[in-house]
């Protein structure tokens, strides 16, 4: 058993991951003809960087990967200094009212988000269609899981610490900002990890709220890709998923242990 | 003295975009679900149970909720199936299995869109697979397997993500319970059984829970592969909610999107007190 485990451990990642990955590069190496039935078999002359240059342009991806970071990144940040602020509160008071705070902030962990109302409500505010609408309705919709996460952290924490600071006359921001915020770093890398995948490659709530008037690189794989089924130009379609994938391989190599203990971290406890 | 220590006012911004841009809608699906709002016009009036009745007399209500649970239950049982057997062939810390591990996680790093699409091209019936097999099968294209073959391949876009949920559940277990076991005669797969398996409850619960209420919200992977085909049978409420919403009929959509809301609610509430349950243990 033993001795045939690793054996079985590289059949299984070849057939089971390296099958569908070889079948991306390899037809994104492909002329249109050629993957016109995208197959396993080698291009006979390689234009990988043709088609990648191609849809480069075709898809807009330096407009959507702008438009994906003016979302993501203001996204991240409201979410973690805001998410943090309250969690913090909410873990330190211990009333009966904070529980019903906090069974309220949490209960989006689960609930689905009211996409079709939104749009509505977005109008109503002037801010449909905009990079703040958008920043708004991933706030609402991840803030559940940034409280979640966060609260469970800080209960872990002793208040020693804050407490030893207020004896030394420190206000509430500033123990927040320069006791409590520091020690929250690993779960706020946790969070961070989360927010980014999902938000990152959300292509739903931006359907909805978005609808075309702002650039984001999986809206425009969804263009590329519609466009794309419909005149079989499967070899575009996979030069964008190699394009938009690259950042996350990146990502992934530099930072695996830290994703890994991070999505572990929280899950388990 | 608590009051100045950890003021209320800290929980203002994060409660004012939660209540903004999450409770506030939730709250219009309760009304804008009996109106006859549209793209069509720009009045909106009441019109009670109209749409529901509407969605109801055609069977369209009771498919879609059918082909969502069904699709969900799916999803639960297959990633948790692929995970649990990852987790258990890659529990042991040596080199290939570390690698091993990084290469599973690379699906759920990718956009789900793109997982659709890589399969669409995969399965298509002059496609990849059926070259390799040698068959002719329409994977996408059958009104009564196709569910399932979307379902696994929602699992395996998620089956790394449980995978690591289920190798940090087996760390925890301390390793003088299962020498304990074997020393008492037990066999391996004994204590494998009787002794880890159950021990992986907590791990167990979160991942069901989170697949379960994650795939009842989903989309891309259905989008990217059917489309909600072929003929609307593996259509699931958020496809339908897209597919209304794109035609102007926005009162259905809501409609549609207040059953999943309710839907999610009534299994939830066992869900989230388990998770709270656990916090209170820590």
């Amino acid at each position: 058993m033993r001795k045939l485990q690793p054996f079985a451990v590289t059949a299984l990642v070849l057939v089971v991951i390296g099958v569908p990955l070889w079948l991306v590069v390899v037809t994104a190496g492909k002329s249109q003809g050629e993957a016109l039935n995208p197959d396993f078999s080698l291009p006979q002359r390689w234009q990988l960087w043709e088609n990648l240059r191609q849809v480069w342009t075709d898809g807009e991806v330096p407009a959507a990967f702008f438009g994906s970071l003016l979302v993501v990144v203001p996204t991240v940040f409201a979410l973690l200094v805001f998410g943090s602020m309250a969690s913090w509160v909410l873990a330190r008071r211990a009333t009966r009212l904070n529980a019903v705070l906090y069974a309220l902030g949490i209960s989006g962990i689960v609930l689905p988000p009211a996409v079709v109302t939104v749009v509505l409500l977005l109008r109503q505010l002037g801010l449909a269609g905009s990079a703040i609408g958008m920043i708004g309705v991933y706030t609402g919709i991840y803030m559940s899981t940034v409280i979640f996460f966060v609260t469970g952290f800080v209960r872990t924490i002793p208040v020693s610490l804050e407490e030893a600071a207020q004896i030394d006359g420190a206000g509430p921001v500033k123990v927040f900002w320069r006791i409590v915020l520091p020690m929250l770093r690993p779960v706020l890398a946790t969070a961070t990890i989360l927010i980014c995948l999902y938000v990152w490659n959300d292509v739903f709530y931006a359907f909805f709220v978005i609808g075309g008037r702002l650039d984001t690189l999986p809206l425009n794989l969804f263009r590329v890709a519609s466009a794309g089924l419909y005149l079989n130009n499967w070899h575009l379609i996979f030069a964008y998923v190699v394009l938009m994938s690259l950042p996350l391989v990146v990502v992934l190599t530099v930072a695996q242990r830290r994703i890994i203990s991070g999505i572990t971290s929280g899950a388990v406890k | 003295m608590r009051r100045q220590t950890h003021p209320w006012w800290f929980l203002a911004p994060a409660f004012a975009i939660l209540l903004v841009f999450f409770f506030l809608p939730t709250l219009f699906n309760f009304i804008y679900a009996f109106t006859d709002w549209s793209g069509f016009k720009s009045a909106i009036n009441p019109v009670g149970l109209d749409n529901f009745a509407q969605l109801g007399s055609d069977g369209t209500l009771l498919r879609a909720v059918r082909i969502t649970l069904v699709y969900a239950v799916l999803v639960a049982l297959f990633q948790n199936l692929f995970g649990f057997g990852l987790a258990v062939l890659l529990e042991r810390d040596t080199r290939l299995n570390r690698v091993a591990r990084v290469f599973f996680l690379v699906p759920v790093l990718m956009s789900a869109l793109a997982v659709g699409y890589v399969f669409q091209a995969l399965l298509k019936p002059q496609g990849s697979l059926n070259g390799l097999l040698g068959i002719d099968y329409a994977w996408l294209g059958d009104t009564t397997w196709s569910i399932v073959v979307v379902a696994v391949i929602h699992a395996w876009k998620w089956m790394g993500l449980s995978m690591l949920i289920y190798l940090a559940g087996l760390k925890t277990i301390p390793e003088d319970l299962l020498e304990a076991a074997r020393i008492d005669g037990a066999s391996r797969a004994r204590a494998f059984w009787a002794v880890k398996f159950p021990l992986l409850a907590p791990a167990v619960t979160f991942n069901v829970a989170t697949a379960l209420l994650g795939s009842m919200n989903g989309f891309d992977i259905v989008q990217a592969t059917t489309g909600g085909g072929p003929a609307r049978t593996t259509e699931i409420l958020n496809i339908f909610i897209y597919r209304t919403f794109g035609q102007g009929l926005f009162a259905q959509a809501t409609a549609m999107s207040l059953v999943l809301f309710l839907l999610v609610a009534l299994l939830a509430f066992p869900v989230i007190r388990t998770l709270r349950r656990r916090e209170a243990i820590l």
